[in-house]
């Protein structure tokens, strides 16, 4: 079947799309909590944000 | 004072630099137009020239054009072309024409098929397999390619930059200056909120040569790949797979005896499980550097495309509401793409310190 592959790709995107925007809220969430963590909450959220990115990526492999 | 108008000066020739090669642009744009080229010819241009942007190449060409009387113009300047088959072979690459020519070397014939040198006969045949790939044998090639020269110039750059600065921290220690003014705040923000935390007080200073050196490294990189140099050396996946490796060798060779000991036979958990746990934190090790090569290279990939795509929409809608729109789109990407650099930088150098972290790690059992 020729075209599954971009469905396929098109799934990875949207979840890491949804794993980002989690990561994304919650930190929001959590800053609006503590303001003075802020320094901490954002560099946490930019290696999670990070590594779920890599694995976003895997769509570059199946177009 | 004398040294603040020539940085000034240096400003306004590389911005008058960067839209000269933006004029130039238009002017190819505008002959086009004056070729009358249809529509789907100019789509199979863009379409040609994404890839090829993305590949090494084996000369430094900023641009190129089609003069009036249809001769293709290059300007850029050749680089040596070194290659083993049998015995050396060295030459410049202005002997290939920008692959329009077979250049001789000693005995042999070699000959310039996408960006890869193959070796042919005097007239230069090619055989190619279904996927149109060549199949004639390829000389191992050791060329100082595109990439290789901008490695060198940048780690030359980082060289006197960074030496200079230390010997003016040597002799003044009260205030920095000239670059170190700039470059201080990120010196000691990689020390105190990336290596510090992230490894410990004990061993961060260990590690701090190799963190500022990468994170500089990929930075500079970044950057240059976004001036009309058309530069772009971390989108070459050989690139971040020896700074990853580097990363892994160091995490391993340095680790201390508590992290081999979580590998291999995870302290507090049933000794089944263990056996379980085994492969996959020892899988875990390589999946680490892998992780850091393709996030670097797939980040810096996926942004030249979509900046170049974009781009190409000008030559492709040639008209006003499609150029100015491309044209506010990339400017918006491009500046989404300068944090992106930073941050690419960032992201390995923060990943690089969790490693090494957790290498030298000392756990208190209970």
């Amino acid at each position: 079947m020729t075209g599954l592959n971009f469905i396929g790709a098109g799934l990875v995107v949207i979840g890491a799309g949804i794993g980002i925007g989690q990561i994304g809220g919650k930190a929001m969430e959590a800053i609006a909590r503590q303001p003075e963590a802020t320094g901490k909450i954002q560099t946490a959220m930019l290696i999670a944000a990070a590594l779920i990115e890599g694995i976003g990526f895997a769509a570059l492999f199946a177009v | 004072m004398h040294r603040k108008i020539t940085v000034k000066a240096l400003t306004l020739v590389f911005f008058l630099f960067s839209i000269a090669s933006f004029a130039i642009d238009n002017s190819e744009e505008e002959k086009a137009h004056l070729t009358e080229k249809t529509k789907e010819q100019r789509e199979k241009e863009v379409e040609a020239y994404i890839p090829h942007h993305l590949l090494d190449s084996h000369d430094f060409s900023l641009f190129s054009y089609t003069s009036d009387n249809g001769e293709h113009v290059y300007i850029g300047f050749p680089l040596p072309v070194i290659l083993w088959d049998n015995g050396l072979n060295v030459f410049m690459s202005s002997k290939f024409h920008h692959g329009e020519t077979i250049a001789k070397s000693g005995e042999n014939y070699y000959k310039l098929d996408h960006g890869k040198i193959y070796k042919t006969d005097a007239a230069g045949t090619l055989t190619y397999d279904a996927d149109h790939h060549a199949t004639n044998s390829k000389p191992l090639d050791l060329s100082i390619t595109k990439n290789v020269f901008t490695v060198m110039m940048v780690g030359l750059l980082m060289f006197f930059m960074f030496s200079r600065m230390a010997k003016a921290y040597k002799n003044n220690e009260s205030m920095p200056k000239g670059m170190g003014r700039l470059l201080e705040p990120i010196v000691i923000y990689i020390r105190d909120d990336i290596a510090r935390p992230n490894i410990g007080e004990k061993h961060y200073k260990r590690y701090m040569s190799y963190l500022l050196t990468v994170f500089f490294f990929i930075w500079i990189i970044n950057l240059l790949g976004l001036t009309p140099l058309g530069i772009n050396v971390t989108n070459n996946i050989a690139i971040t797979f020896c700074l990853a490796i580097i990363t892994y060798i160091i995490t391993t060779a340095t680790a201390k005896k508590d992290y081999w000991k979580h590998i291999f036979w995870m302290p507090g958990v049933p000794t089944p499980m263990k056996f379980i746990l085994m492969p996959i934190e020892l899988l875990g090790t390589f999946i680490k550097p892998f992780s850091l090569m393709i996030r670097l290279y797939a980040n810096i990939t996926a942004g030249h495309i979509v900046l170049m795509s974009i781009l190409g929409m000008i030559f492709i809608a040639q008209n006003w509401l499609g150029g100015s729109l491309s044209f506010l789109l990339a400017m918006v990407l491009g500046i989404l793409e300068l944090l992106v650099a930073a941050l690419q930088a960032y992201i390995f150098t923060m990943l690089s310190a969790l490693y090494f972290g957790s290498a030298v790690e000392e756990h208190d059992h209970h």
